[in-house]
């Protein structure tokens, strides 16, 4: 005996509303204003993007620098089939994006159509999103410089 | 020159499609008639409401199904304050056995002021109209209290 079993379309949203702090906040808004920075730790390396706490001494951060918002790409992976929610509703690459002026890596989105465009070392620029509001997504996505 | 940021929304969404199972689709498919059917373990005899196919304790598959009354008794409960999206507060919730069954279920309990509410009270569903029914939970819009005398301490002591 068959018995067709049934199927239910489900959805759970939950919205967190968070206080940036003085270092996230200050990275929020200056990604309003298409800039990026970063916070210099205790051994002078700049990172991106900016810690609260200092990863060697913990010690608290305050510096804020800023950095380019072009870099290079450390790694990378290649991602065949985005999901809802991510940067991009496209094939794209999740890559760390080490910017000029900065000694960490971001993790970001890079458009760059097909994976024979990604490579190690590949320059990538920012490509920012529309109506800006402080907000990770206010930096879309990377693209590769030509 | 606009305020710096001190405020972020980060919204977390899932969408999903969930998949009851066959024994799960047959239960609510029986909610959608009217009906309340729990199915009995053919080992340790216990009546499993909602059913899930098989008995978590004996590992077998449980194929007997008996038609619930509906009614049962409060064994555990708890009145939330805090409104609820879709719920004024107070509202209460409650685990409440089934007549004939070995496990206990969440409701909400209605039609009665939160601070009557008590173990062994016992209840009975309430069901949207049947123009309404779908297969879900749903169908039952909550519990009220029948009225009958409060349950025998012994009936509910192992599920409270
Ligand atoms: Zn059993």
């Amino acid at each position: 005996m068959t018995e067709s079993v049934l199927v239910a379309e489900h959805g759970i949203e939950y919205t967190y509303t968070r206080s940036t702090g003085p270092v996230i906040g200050a990275f929020l808004t200056a990604l309003r204003d298409r800039q990026i920075v970063g916070v210099r730790g205790s051994d002078g390396r700049v990172i991106v993007p900016p810690t609260e706490y200092d990863p060697v001494t913990s010690e608290d951060l305050s510096e804020i620098v800023p950095v380019a918002d072009e870099g290079v790409v450390t790694t990378w992976a290649w991602n065949d089939s985005p999901r809802m929610g991510q940067p991009l509703d496209r094939p794209f690459a999740w890559a760390l994006v080490q910017l000029d002026g900065a000694d960490t890596g971001l993790l970001a989105a890079v458009d760059a159509g097909e994976p024979g465009a990604m490579r190690t070392g590949v320059r990538v620029k920012a490509r920012w999103a529309d109506g800006r509001v402080g907000s990770i997504r206010d930096l879309a996505c990377f693209e590769v410089v030509a | 020159m606009s305020e710096p940021v001190t405020i972020v929304e980060t919204p977390i969404k899932l969408d999903f499609s969930y998949t009851p199972g066959v024994a799960s689709s047959r239960f609510l498919r029986s909610l959608e008639k009217g009906k309340i059917v729990g199915q009995r373990c053919p080992k340790c005899k216990k009546v499993y409401m909602p059913p899930r196919g098989a008995c978590s304790m004996c590992g077998v598959a449980t194929d007997e199904e008996l038609i619930l009354s509906g009614k049962g008794t409060v064994c555990t409960f708890c009145v939330t304050r805090i409104p609820t999206p879709g719920l004024d507060a107070p509202y209460v919730s409650a685990w409440i056995r089934l007549d004939g069954a070995d496990i206990t279920s969440m409701f909400l309990i209605q039609e009665c002021d939160p601070e009557e509410v008590r173990l062994g009270m016992r209840v009975e569903a309430v069901w949207v109209d049947e123009a309404d029914r779908e297969p879900n939970l749903g169908n039952i819009k909550y519990f009220r209290p029948t009225g009958e005398p409060d349950a025998d301490y012994d009936t509910y002591k192992d599920y409270v």
